[in-house]
């Protein structure tokens, strides 16, 4: 049977997609280009019983996300740039108390106001970085419509996983881009549910270090009493001072990360066999990327595209291994060099060139194109 | 019943709790309780009401009075 | 004595708090006289008056001494970051109705950095307790002026005297929506453990300020001699019950802070009304 398809937006695609992953809670606070996420939401969350619920400011937004996922639910939040500035302690709470919560960032220019309308890819080190201390970050970069639902999917079931926030970054353009989606039906798609604790009430430990990741139980729903802190704490949830235990809690939750790469990481690649010239590419820029890659590959240049889905934890190893060939790696974004950056770090002694633009303006296959043949 | 009366009441402080702030001591009406260096220490029993102030005063539930 | 070797003596028992209690926590982080643990002890007996189970109990904080309080208690609980209990509290109250959601929070924590979450989250009429321990001071940091410290008051950041004038925590609950507003203090403990009980048992926000004293911070810089002077001046002698306002001449009210439950109305619940959104939605 043929599958249904339907012609949406990025931002619907989005919703579509949480929806499918079993999301059952939002809360947000409206900012353009994301909006259309909540609003979908808002209209189709209370059908199916789910909570929605407008916050009033940010803060607030992430706060009642990652409470409801206490609360037991799968919760999602949306924003766009000066909302993920306000997100940010609430992130880094996230991430030390371990809590399964998915964060969709629809980027437009910046910084502050910035351009509201306008394309970016100017957050990806906010991602990164934004938060204070060490801390654990998946970062999921979809370049298609298609691709943000089942990207949403993705993050919706590492979070859960993994018990932390996972974001998806996307650009306006594909936020705002209509394509036609396949629906895919349930058993489509692989859905992931937090590990749930089966000890009895009284040996639960919400942090059990004898687990990788421990079970999480939901307040009030489970029949478990836990406690949990944003301060370092112990297995049992409750602040500590002991040094060990506090190096051990901060590693732990970046161990999550790094030794569960193969898992997390994925992306695409064209043409890299032989490629002398690797366009690193994402979001809708990748999709300019492709198009020239094509072109260029049809005047006999060797060159090759590669496209992260997961941009953090960035794909140190696939960059070291293209670099072998690699003469130059062109990075194209939005931004004035982000992940050139990260690039540069993991291609030492290769040459990195970025096309950057700020205006507003998508960077378009031609231009592109005319530095790939300046390196042929 | 005037056996009942005399029967004294039991004034149990956890001098691991106590942190000596007297407030049990200034407040209780009938003055049973004074400071001893850092703890409270019971002083006059017998002028005990057992009114339970002192109890529901203490910050550090480090006193208790059983009837 | 435990509460056994009690019985078998046939003394009569006083509250056992160990029900609500972790084992092992105790004594508290808290200083000599501080105020925060004397509203601990009036809440687990207010809640023990009302029957609720551990189960059945959620409680929430953000930073600061007062927000220590969770730690404690044999609840659900969490301790989150400085002014946003609210908003975690909104969020797990929303997925889940049926727990008793009880913030505990400091003036500084509520009022000042949580200003903006206080004000929606008594707007919304949600259900839930939220505690003020309303101490004049930010106790955590050692002392700074806070948005209830009286004009002219000396903290390591007003070393001149406080020059802002400082909010009426339950004026504001009452304008911004609070169905439940009270004032309570850490002197008047049988009638703060009422109006606890009385808070948990409306339903909708309620807010309770409790006038309660940081002897170290506060109190020194302000030359209170102890725990107990601040106790006498600020919260016995400043405040007066609004059962007796009508009998008081007004000379007696001048300066005087309003103690008992100011403000009780009955209102729409945020989760209840968000259950009829549901049912329209799936209509
Ligand atoms: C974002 C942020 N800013 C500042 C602090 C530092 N801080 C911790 S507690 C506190 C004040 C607490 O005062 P209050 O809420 O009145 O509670 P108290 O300690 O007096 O009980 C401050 C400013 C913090 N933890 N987080
Ligand atoms: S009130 Fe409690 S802590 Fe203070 S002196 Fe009395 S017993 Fe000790
Ligand atoms: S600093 Fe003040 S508020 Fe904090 S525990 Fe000490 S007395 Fe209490």
């Amino acid at each position: 049977m043929a599958k249904v398809k339907r012609f949406m937006q990025g931002n619907e695609a989005c919703a579509e997609g949480a929806l499918y992953a079993g999301c059952n809670f939002f809360a947000g606070y409206p900012i353009t280009p994301s909006t259309e996420i909540a609003e979908i939401l808002g209209y189709q969350l209370p059908k199916i019983g789910g909570k929605w619920i407008q916050m009033e400011d940010e803060i607030a937004s992430i706060a009642a996300t990652i409470g409801g996922s206490l609360g037991g639910c799968k919760a999602l939040t949306a924003t766009s740039g000066p909302g993920l500035s306000l997100k940010q302690e609430g992130l880094g709470y996230a991430a030390m108390a371990e809590i399964p919560c998915v964060i969709i960032n629809v980027m437009r220019g910046g910084p502050s106001t910035g351009y509201p309308t306008g394309p970016s890819q100017s957050d990806m080190m906010t991602a990164k970085w934004g938060t204070h201390g060490d801390h654990p970050v998946i970062a999921l970069t979809p370049s298609t419509v298609p691709e943000i639902l089942t990207e949403t999917v993705r993050a919706f079931n590492l979070a859960e996983k993994y018990r932390m926030p996972v974001f998806v970054f996307y650009d306006e353009i594909v936020g705002h881009m209509r394509e036609p989606v396949e629906i895919p039906e349930p058993g489509d798609l692989e859905i992931v549910d937090r590990a749930k604790p089966t000890c009895k009430p009284e040996d639960y430990k919400p942090y059990d270090s004898n687990f990788e990741i421990a079970p999480l139980a939901a307040y009030g729903k489970d029949g478990y009493r836990f406690h949990v802190t944003g301060l370092n704490h112990g297995d049992d949830g409750f602040p500590t001072n002991d040094s060990k235990r506090i190096d051990q809690g901060c590693r732990s939750i970046m161990a999550k990360i790094e030794n569960n790469l193969d898992d997390i990481l994925k992306n695409e690649t064209v043409d890299m066999d032989d490629a002398e010239i690797v366009l690193f590419a994402y979001g809708s820029t990748a999709r300019s990327a492709s198009f020239a890659q094509r072109k260029a590959r049809e005047k006999g240049i060797k060159a090759g595209l590669f496209r992260p889905l997961t941009m953090w934890p960035f794909p140190e190893k696939a960059i070291r291994e293209a670099a072998k060939k690699a003469k130059v790696f062109i990075v194209p974004e939005m931004n004035l060099g982000q992940m050139s950056l990260e690039v540069e770090r993991c291609a030492p002694g290769i040459e990195v060139k970025g096309i950057n633009r700020v205006d507003g303006e998508p960077i378009n296959p031609a231009q592109i194109l005319e530095c790939i043949e300046k390196y042929k | 019943m005037a056996d009942a009366a005399k029967k004294l009441p039991r004034i149990e402080i956890n001098e691991k709790f106590c942190k000596g702030c007297s407030i049990c001591v200034d407040f209780c009406p009938t003055d049973v309780l004074e400071m001893k260096g850092p703890v409270v220490v019971v002083k006059d029993l017998d002028a005990c009401t057992r009114c339970q102030l002192c109890d529901l005063r203490c910050p550090d539930f480090a006193i208790q009075v059983f009837d | 004595m435990t509460a056994e070797a009690a019985k078998k003596q046939k003394l009569s028992v006083p509250f056992d708090y160990s029900k609500y209690l972790r084992g092992g926590k105790l004594p508290h982080i808290w200083c000599p006289g501080c105020g925060h643990g004397i509203i601990l002890k009036a809440l687990l007996r207010a809640i023990d008056k009302i029957g609720l189970t551990n189960d059945e109990i959620c409680m929430v904080s953000g930073i600061g001494c007062s927000s220590r309080t969770p730690g404690y208690v044999d609840f659900n609980t969490m301790h989150t970051l400085h002014g946003r209990a609210l908003s975690y509290a909104t969020g797990i109250k929303m997925a889940n109705p049926d727990l008793n959601l009880i913030v505990t929070t400091g003036d500084g924590d509520a009022l000042a950095i949580g200003g903006n979450h206080f004000i929606h989250t008594c707007r919304r009429n949600i259900d839930m307790t939220i505690l003020v321990y309303s101490n004049s001071i930010y106790g955590m940091t050692g002392g700074q002026f806070s948005p209830t410290t009286p004009e002219g008051s000396k903290t390591s950041t007003s070393p001149y005297g406080a020059m802002e004038p400082n909010f009426d925590c339950c004026e504001l609950a009452k304008a911004s929506g609070a169905t439940f507003v009270a004032r309570a203090t850490s002197y008047h403990v049988a009638e703060l453990e009422r109006t606890i009980k009385a808070a948990i048992e409306h339903k909708g926000t309620s807010v309770v300020e409790i006038l309660d004293q940081c002897p170290i911070y506060f109190g020194r810089q302000n030359k209170y001699k102890s725990a107990s002077h601040m106790m006498e001046m600020i919260e016995k002698d400043g405040t007066v019950s609004v059962k007796q306002v009508d009998k008081l001449p007004p000379e007696k009210l001048e300066g005087k802070l309003l103690r008992g439950i100011l403000h009780q109305v009955e209102g729409e619940e945020y989760c209840d009304k968000y259950a009829k959104i549901i049912e329209k939605a799936q209509d």
